[in-house]
C-alpha cells in the first residue's frame, strides 16, 4: 500500500536470510567440497553414476505418475465440491486436512497393514473368492502411497481456485451458447490454472523427494533419489555426497519456481 | 463470508488450545536431579525404562536419555558436539572408529566394581577385537546374526546362507536393509571374510546380492520381527536377540546360525572424551552392570547379556540354557566381528550396496 | 442420477483417505502387541497410554511446539505479507521464491541444513532449535494463505481510515486486519497441522531427550510400533472430529442468505 511499510519487511528478511539462505549456503558448501574441505564437483556429477541416475529417473517417473493420478482424481472432486454451499466451505477443507492430524508415518504404515500378503485387503478378497492383490513392495504400492499422502495437497488448491470462479461467468458462457465441454476448456480450466500449478507443485516435489513412502511400501527394494540422500545423511554419513545430490534436486525446485512465476503472474499461491 | 471464516478460525483455535491445555495436565517438569545429571545416548528400545527410574531414585542423578537408530546416525551427532553426551552404546566396529578418532575416554575399573566382576571374561576377550586393551568399552549386549524360518512354510530345515538363493522361496525371503549385514550374508556364503576389501570378492558378493534380489520380498531392519510373526515370509535374516521374542509370539519359528559362519557382535557402553559428567557416567554404567538390573534389561529387550551374574539369576531353565541367547560359540566356525573399514572402505561398500538396491 | 454419481465419487475419495485411519483405530483395540496378529478386542492400550509418561510428554511437546511455532509463524508471515505489498514487483517475486524454498525443498535437506546452521552458530539443541525450525517451515504456509487475501484488499479503506484521523496501527487493526483474518486463520491452521505432522526436520534439529510424537513414532517404527500410539492417534482423531462436527452443527444461516442467497441454487 504505502512505502512507509518498508521497515515491516525487516523481520522476515532477517528470518529468511538466517534460516533459509544461510543453511542453503551451507548445503552448497558441503556439496562442493570433499572430506578434506577441498573444492570438488564430484558430489554433483555423482548423479550420473549408474545407481544414482537410475534412482533419479525412477523418482521422476513415479512422482510424475502420482501427480497425474492425483490431478485426475482431484479435479472432478474439486469441481463437485466447488458447487457445494459456501457455508460448508470450511467443513470441506477440514475433511481433507483432518487425516493429516493422524501421524503421516502411522498412516503409511497402515497401508502396509492393508496391502500385505496376509493383509486386510487380501483377507477380504480371499473371503470373496477373488484373486489376491500383489502390489506391496512394488512401484505400484509406492505410487499408491504417494497419491494417498499428497492428494489433499492437490484437492485444496484446485478447490480454492474453482470455488473462486464466479458462477455468473459460467452462466454467461452458457447463455452465449457454449456447450459444457466448450465452457470447461475455455472458461473453467484456464481460470483454475493457478490452482493447478500450485497443486502440481505441492504433489510433485514432495513425491520426488520422499523416502519414507518408498521404504515403508516398497520393501526397500526400490531405491528412489530421496532414499539415496537419506542413506548418505543418516546411514553412511557422507554429508558431502548427500548435499551434492540435494543440490541436483534443487534444480527441479528452481524449474518449478520459474514455471509458477510464469503461470501465476500475481505471485499468489492458492493453497487455501 | 468474513463471519463464516471466523467460525472456521474458532474451530482452529478451539482445537489447538484445547489440545495444549489437555496435555498440560500431568506433565512434570524435567529439572536436574540433586546429584546432577547424566546424558545417555543408546539404541532405540534398548533398555528397560524401569531401570533408569531406579537409577534416578537410588542415586539422585537425573538421566537424560536419547536414542539413535543406526551407528552411522549416532556418530556424526556425537562428533559434532551439538549435544554433549556422557555415555553412548555403539557397536564394535563403530567403537574402534571412535577410539581411532580419539573420541572416547578411558574407563577406570576401580570406580566400577560391577563391571569388573559381573561381565564374563570371554566377552572382554571378544571385545579386544575392537578395543585391544579393554580400555574404553564395557559390553552391554551381544549376539549373532542368523536365519529365522517358519517351519510350516519350508519343506526342509534351513541351515545355510546358500538356501537364501533357492528359487522356491521366491518372495518369501526377508533380508537385512543395511550394507554390512547384507554383504556379510553374501560374503559368508562365498566363504570370504565379512571384512574383506578385496575388489574381486566384493564384486562377487555384489553380483550374488543382485542375483538374489528378485527372490527377496523386502529389505527391512527390525520389521523382520513383525513380518515373521505374521507369517508374511518364510525366511528372514535376523538378530538373535529378536529371535527369542518372535518365538514367544509364534512357536513355528526356528532360529539357526548358518553353517558358513556369521557375524558375532557386541554393543558396549563407552564414556565420551568430552563427557561433562564423567563420575555420574561411571555410576550409570556400573549400575547397569548390576546383576539384577542386567537381568531386568535382558528380560525386557531379550538380547543376550554378557553379564554372567545376571545369567545365573535367570529362573527359566530353557532360557538360561537357550542356544539362541547363549550359544556355545566354540561349536561354530567362521564367526567374525565387524571391524571399521576406514572411510574409503566404507564408501566402497556403500557404492556397491547402492548398485544392488538400484538394480 | 448425476447427483448420486457425484456423491459416490466423493464417498470413494473420502473412503480412500480414511481407510488407513480406520485400520489404525481397529489396531488400537487389538489385544496382541504386534500389528500382524489379531488377538481379540481389548481396551488395554488406552489404559496403558495414560500411564505412559513418555508418550504423554511427547504429546505435550508436540502440541506446545505446534502451537507456539504456528503463532510465531502467523505473526511473522502476516507482517511479511503486509510488507511485501509495498515492495517492487521484482523484489517481491524474489522474496516469494525464497519463501517457497522450505516448502518445496526436500524435508531432509531443510532439516540437515538447519542442523548445520545450529552447529555452526553453537546453539544448544533442544526445544528452542525445534521451534526455530518449525517456525521456518511454517511461515510459507501462512504467507501463501494470507497473500491472496491481501490482494483482495482495497487499499483506499486503509487510507480513508487514516484520513479520518485514525492512527496507522489503529487503522490497521480496525480496517485491514478483519479482512485478512480468514487468511491468517487458515494459515495458522495449516501451519499447526504441518508442525504436528513433521518428523524429518524435527528429527535432525531436536535436542537430547526432547521427543515429539513423530520422532517417537519414527524410532518405534523400526522396532515395531507400541499399540499405545495407535490408541493415542485414534483418540486425537476422534476428539478433533467431534469438535469439528459440533462446531459445524451450529449454523449461521442468516449470513449465508445475506451474502450468498441464490448463488448456489443455480447449479
Amino acid at each position: 500500500m504505502t512505502s512507509k511499510k518498508n521497515w515491516l519487511s525487516v523481520p522476515y528478511l532477517f528470518w529468511s536470510g538466517l534460516f533459509i539462505i544461510v543453511p542453503l549456503g551451507m548445503v552448497v558448501y558441503y556439496g562442493l567440497t570433499d572430506r578434506t574441505g577441498a573444492f570438488t564437483l564430484e558430489n554433483i556429477t555423482a548423479i550420473a553414476s549408474a545407481g544414482h541416475a537410475k534412482a533419479l529417473r525412477l523418482s521422476l517417473l513415479l512422482s510424475l505418475i502420482s501427480t497425474v493420478i492425483c490431478f485426475l482424481l482431484a479435479y472432478p472432486l474439486a469441481m463437485i465440491l466447488a458447487q457445494v454451499q459456501v457455508r460448508r466451505h470450511n467443513f470441506i477443507i477440514l475433511i481433507f486436512i483432518l487425516p493429516m492430524w493422524m501421524n503421516f508415518l502411522l498412516r503409511t504404515l497402515a497401508w502396509q497393514t492393508l496391502l500385505e500378503k496376509n493383509g486386510v485387503i487380501n483377507h477380504v478378497l480371499t473371503f470373496l473368492h477373488l484373486p489376491t492383490l500383489k502390489i506391496i513392495n512394488t512401484p505400484a504400492a509406492i505410487i499408491l502411497g504417494m497419491v494417498y499422502n499428497f492428494l489433499p495437497f492437490m484437492i485444496l488448491p484446485l478447490y480454492n481456485a474453482l470455488a473462486k470462479i464466479d458462477p455468473n461467468v459460467i452462466n454467461a458462457a452458457h447463455d452465449l451458447g457454449a456447450g459444457h465441454i466448450h465452457t470447461f476448456f475455455r472458461i473453467i480450466l484456464p481460470l483454475s490454472i493457478p490452482g493447478i500449478i500450485s497443486g502440481i507443485t505441492m504433489v510433485f516435489i514432495p513425491a520426488l523427494t520422499t523416502f519414507v513412502i518408498s521404504s515403508l511400501l516398497g520393501g526397500g527394494k526400490i531405491l528412489l533419489i530421496g532414499d539415496v540422500i537419506d542413506l548418505e545423511f543418516t546411514k553412511t554419513s557422507n554429508w558431502h555426497l548427500g548435499s551434492g545430490l540435494s543440490m541436483v534436486l534443487m534444480i527441479f525446485i528452481l524449474v518449478n519456481m520459474v514455471l509458477s512465476a510464469i503461470f501465476d503472474k500475481d505471485g499468489e499461491g492458492s493453497m487455501l | 463470508m468474513r463471519k463464516n471464516k471466523k467460525s472456521f478460525g474458532k474451530i482452529t483455535f478451539a482445537l489447538a488450545v484445547s489440545f495444549t491445555a489437555v496435555s498440560l495436565c500431568g506433565c512434570a517438569s524435567s529439572d536436574k536431579g540433586v546429584n546432577g545429571q547424566v546424558i545417555v545416548y543408546n539404541w532405540g528400545e534398548y533398555i528397560d525404562p524401569e531401570t533408569i527410574r531406579m537409577f534416578e531414585e537410588e542415586t539422585g542423578i537425573k538421566v537424560i536419555y536419547d536414542e539413535f537408530e543406526t551407528n552411522e546416525s549416532m556418530y556424526p551427532k556425537v562428533e559434532s558436539g551439538a549435544v554433549a553426551y556422557d555415555i553412548a552404546c555403539p557397536s564394535d566396529y563403530m567403537i574402534s572408529r571412535m577410539i581411532e578418532n580419539g573420541m572416547l575416554s578411558e574407563i577406570n575399573y576401580n570406580n566400577m566394581p560391577n563391571a569388573k566382576e559381573n561381565i564374563g571374561e570371554q566377552y572382554y576377550e571378544q571385545s579386544c577385537g575392537f578395543d585391544p586393551e579393554n580400555k574404553y568399552a564395557i559390553p552391554y549386549c551381544w549376539g549373532t546374526v542368523g536365519i529365522l524360518y517358519n517351519k510350516t512354510m519350508v519343506d526342509e530345515p534351513i541351515t545355510r546362507w546358500e538356501q537364501l538363493w533357492d528359487k522356491k522361496y521366491a518372495d518369501n525371503i526377508l533380508m537385512q536393509d543395511s550394507v554390512r549385514d547384507a554383504f556379510m550374508v553374501a560374503e559368508k556364503r562365498n566363504g570370504d571374510s565379512m571384512n574383506t576389501l578385496d575388489l574381486t570378492e566384493l564384486t562377487a558378493a555384489k553380483n550374488l546380492l543382485i542375483e538374489q534380489k528378485p527372490l527377496v520380498q523386502a529389505y527391512v531392519v527390525d520389521q523382520v520381527r513383525d513380518k515373521m510373526i505374521g507369517g508374511e515370509a518364510a525366511i528372514g535374516v535376523i538378530y538373535s536377540g529378536e529371535a527369542i521374542y518372535t518365538q514367544k509370539e509364534n512357536p513355528d519359528l526356528v532360529y539357526v546360525i548358518p553353517e558358513e559362519g556369521t557375524n558375532i557382535w557386541i554393543d558396549a557402553w563407552v564414556i565420551l572424551k568430552n563427557a561433562p559428567n564423567k563420575e555420574n557416567a561411571e555410576k550409570f554404567i556400573d549400575f547397569m552392570c548390576r546383576a539384577d538390573i542386567a537381568l531386568m534389561n535382558f528380560d525386557y529387550i531379550t538380547y543376550s547379556t554378557p553379564n554372567v551374574a545376571a545369567r545365573e539369576l535367570i529362573e527359566d531353565e530353557s532360557i538360561k540354557n537357550s542356544e539362541i541367547a547363549f550359544p556355545d560359540l566354540s561349536q561354530y566356525e567362521n564367526l567374525e566381528t565387524y571391524v571399521y573399514l576406514g572411510e574409503d572402505g566404507d564408501s566402497l561398500y556403500n557404492e556397491l550396496w547402492k548398485e544392488v538396491k538400484a538394480h | 442420477m448425476k447427483n448420486a454419481a457425484k456423491k459416490i465419487y466423493i464417498a470413494l475419495i473420502v473412503l480412500f483417505l480414511y481407510a488407513p485411519i480406520g485400520t489404525l483405530m481397529v489396531l488400537s483395540f487389538n489385544a496382541s502387541k504386534t500389528r500382524a496378529k489379531w488377538g481379540g478386542f481389548s481396551l488395554q492400550w488406552y489404559i496403558a497410554l495414560f500411564q505412559n509418561e513418555e508418550i504423554l510428554r511427547a504429546l505435550f511437546n508436540t502440541l506446545v511446539i505446534a502451537l507456539v511455532s504456528s503463532l510465531f509463524a502467523t505473526v511473522i508471515g502476516t507482517i511479511a505479507c503486509i510488507a511485501m505489498t509495498g515492495m517492487k514487483r521484482q523484489a517481491k517475486s524474489i522474496l516469494m521464491g525464497i519463501t517457497n524454498i522450505p516448502m518445496l525443498n526436500a524435508d531432509i535437506v531443510t532439516g540437515v541444513s538447519l542442523m548445520l546452521l545450529y552447529i555452526s552458530l553453537g546453539i544448544r539443541f533442544g526445544m528452542g532449535t525445534i521451534l526455530l525450525s518449525h517456525i521456518t517451515f511454517n511461515i510459507p504456509y501462512v504467507i501463501l494463505s494470507v497473500m491472496p487475501r491481501m490482494k483482495q484488499l482495497n487499499p483506499s479503506t486503509f487510507e480513508a481510515a487514516l484520513d479520518l484521523g485514525s492512527s496507522p496501527l489503529n487503522a490497521f487493526f480496525k480496517v485491514v486486519f478483519p479482512d485478512l483474518l480468514p487468511g491468517i486463520l487458515s494459515g495458522f491452521l495449516m501451519a499447526f497441522t504441518m508442525s504436528l505432522d513433521d518428523f524429518i526436520i524435527t528429527h535432525f534439529t531436536k535436542g537430547v531427550g526432547v521427543d515429539t510424537l513423530s520422532t517417537k513414532i519414527y524410532t518405534e517404527i523400526k522396532k515395531g510400533i507400541k499399540p499405545e500410539m495407535y490408541a493415542l492417534s485414534s483418540l486425537i482423531f476422534v476428539i478433533v472430529l467431534t469438535l469439528l462436527i459440533l462446531i459445524n452443527l451450529s449454523p449461521d444461516k442468516k449470513e449465508k442468505e445475506l451474502r450468498y442467497g441464490g448463488k448456489n441454487e443455480k447449479k
